[in-house]
């Protein structure tokens, strides 16, 4: 075991990696705002008593849920743009798997979360005459929003790394750039740890704001 | 034709094939205090609770001011539908307590008696915490405003549900078992309160398994049974002299156990 860890290299690599990690947050950011407000719209529209919005909205939340997120970009990239005949970018075909997918499954996190609180509750809230959209608003969802935050802590943070998978449709994110960097190196292992680490960096501040949030709210009531 | 505030004619409710509601006349008169009494499934709490709508009837018509609510699906139904805001008004001006209590959990006693304000009758906050806080004196709970539902006893968390109701200043009051939940040292403290709102002239309408209460608040008491009124009249005649057999089965199994 004399392996030499070539630092320079990853000094040298860094900005080409944190230019990768740019392109990363650009993805990450939007598909969860985009992904949690589609899941919520979705979850509204299988809670709601029409088959016409229960059943098409079940159907779309189990066909991004049930197949892998890699075909579901390919399939985005190469073949919408035979169905609907426009072209999109690479980072836009990327962005908008990502936010679907993420759709798909805060649906499914929003409906368990309103279906978790007491039937108590919105009777409690109707009685004052309160509508439906008030009761859901005021009495509902602030309690749901409490018992939800560790699963969407969680899907953020699938999502980040889910992000990477982009780099099969060559969008220059931070794993695309790593791939690319440590094959032409041919130094793997120093780039690739780089990459984690950067990713640890990424993704922990939010783990723990969503941890010190959740003991706050915890702590009242 | 008279002066009755809310008026049922024909009342039916089925849950599947369970018939619950058997057809059921009833008038509430202003200043009436109703005590709604009868064994475990006899319908006595789904009769209270259509009268503000937490059920919707399976048939048959409920009238506010002599307007009768909801239209029917089609000519020839006596099956009605009840748009939102129609039930929404008749909700602001029927209140209801829960056995349960039903109190929003996130949120601290004077905002739970605000939130009705605020959000249905759109009052300003400095207003809406002001009445909060004079309901809240009258439950006697002026020390407990700005905790949370959690930290309070199951009677004082029903007391702070009274007074979330009375804040919105409705014409009747509904309580559903008010005291069943309550373990038996509370049900004095509750009970104090009605019988408070009793003295004011309240109208009221109270589903309750504690019949000497009933007796002293009532000025007309229900034995249902069965799904239909099966005798009514005033707490000394339904109470003390029933006519019915099966209200005195039911009486009996009450005095058993005293002493």
């Amino acid at each position: 075991m004399n392996y030499q860890i070539d630092f320079t290299l990853i000094l040298n690599s860094l900005p080409v990696l944190l230019r990768g990690l740019l392109v990363t947050i650009q993805l990450w950011i939007p598909s969860i705002v985009i992904g949690f407000s589609l899941g919520f719209l979705l979850a509204l529209a299988r809670l709601a008593r029409s088959p016409f919005l229960r059943i098409p909205s079940l159907g779309y939340i189990e066909l991004f849920r049930d197949t892998p997120v890699l075909i579901q970009l390919i399939w985005l990239f190469y073949a919408f743009p035979i169905v609907i005949g426009v072209q999109l970018s690479p980072f836009t075909a990327a962005l908008l798997g990502l936010a679907l997918n993420t759709s798909a499954y805060s649906a499914e996190i929003f409906r368990g979360g309103i279906q978790s609180i007491v039937s108590g509750q919105w009777e409690g809230a109707r009685a004052l005459g309160m509508r439906h959209t008030i009761v859901l608003r005021r009495i509902i969802l602030p309690q749901v929003f409490k018992r939800m935050l560790p699963a969407f802590t969680n899907r953020a943070i699938e999502v980040a790394k889910m992000s990477s998978l982009a780099s099969v449709i060559s969008v220059h994110e931070l794993m695309y750039q790593g791939r690319l960097l440590s094959s032409a190196y041919y130094r793997p292992l120093e780039i690739l740890t780089t990459v984690a680490v950067i990713y640890f960096i990424l993704i922990y501040p939010g783990s723990y704001l969503s941890m010190r949030l959740g003991r706050r709210m915890a702590a009242r009531s | 034709m008279s002066e009755s505030i809310l008026r049922v004619s024909n009342l039916q409710k089925k849950f599947g094939s369970l018939h619950v509601l058997r057809g059921i006349d009833f008038a509430v008169e202003p200043g009436e205090r109703v005590a709604i009494i009868g064994g475990s499934g006899s319908g006595k709490s789904t009769f209270l609770r259509c009268l503000n709508f937490m059920e919707i009837p399976t048939s048959g018509t409920v009238e506010l001011d002599g307007k009768t609510l909801g239209r029917p699906i089609s000519d020839t139904s006596d099956v009605r539908q009840y748009p939102e805001a129609e039930l929404c008004q008749v909700r602001e001006r029927v209140g209801m307590v829960f056995q349960q209590f039903n109190l929003f959990p996130h949120m601290t006693v004077v905002e739970n008696v605000m939130e009705g304000l605020v959000t249905v009758k759109r009052m300003k906050k400095p207003q809406a915490r002001e009445r909060a806080l004079t309901e809240l004196r009258k439950v006697g709970l002026e020390e407990k405003v700005e905790v949370y539902p959690s930290r309070l006893s199951g009677g004082q968390q029903q007391r702070v549900a009274i007074a979330r109701a009375l804040a919105m200043e409705p014409e009747i009051m509904l309580f559903d078992e008010p005291t069943s939940s309550l373990d038996p040292e509370l049900v004095g403290e509750v009970l104090r309160v009605i019988r408070q709102l009793a003295d004011e002239g309240r109208t009221m309408l109270l589903v309750t398994h504690e019949l000497g209460f009933a007796y002293h608040f009532a000025t007309k008491v229900i034995f249902l049974a069965d799904g239909v009124f099966h005798e009514v009249g005033t707490p000394d005649q339904v109470l003390k002299n029933p006519v019915q057999e099966k209200t005195r089965t039911f009486l009996n199994r009450f005095s058993e156990f005293s002493f």
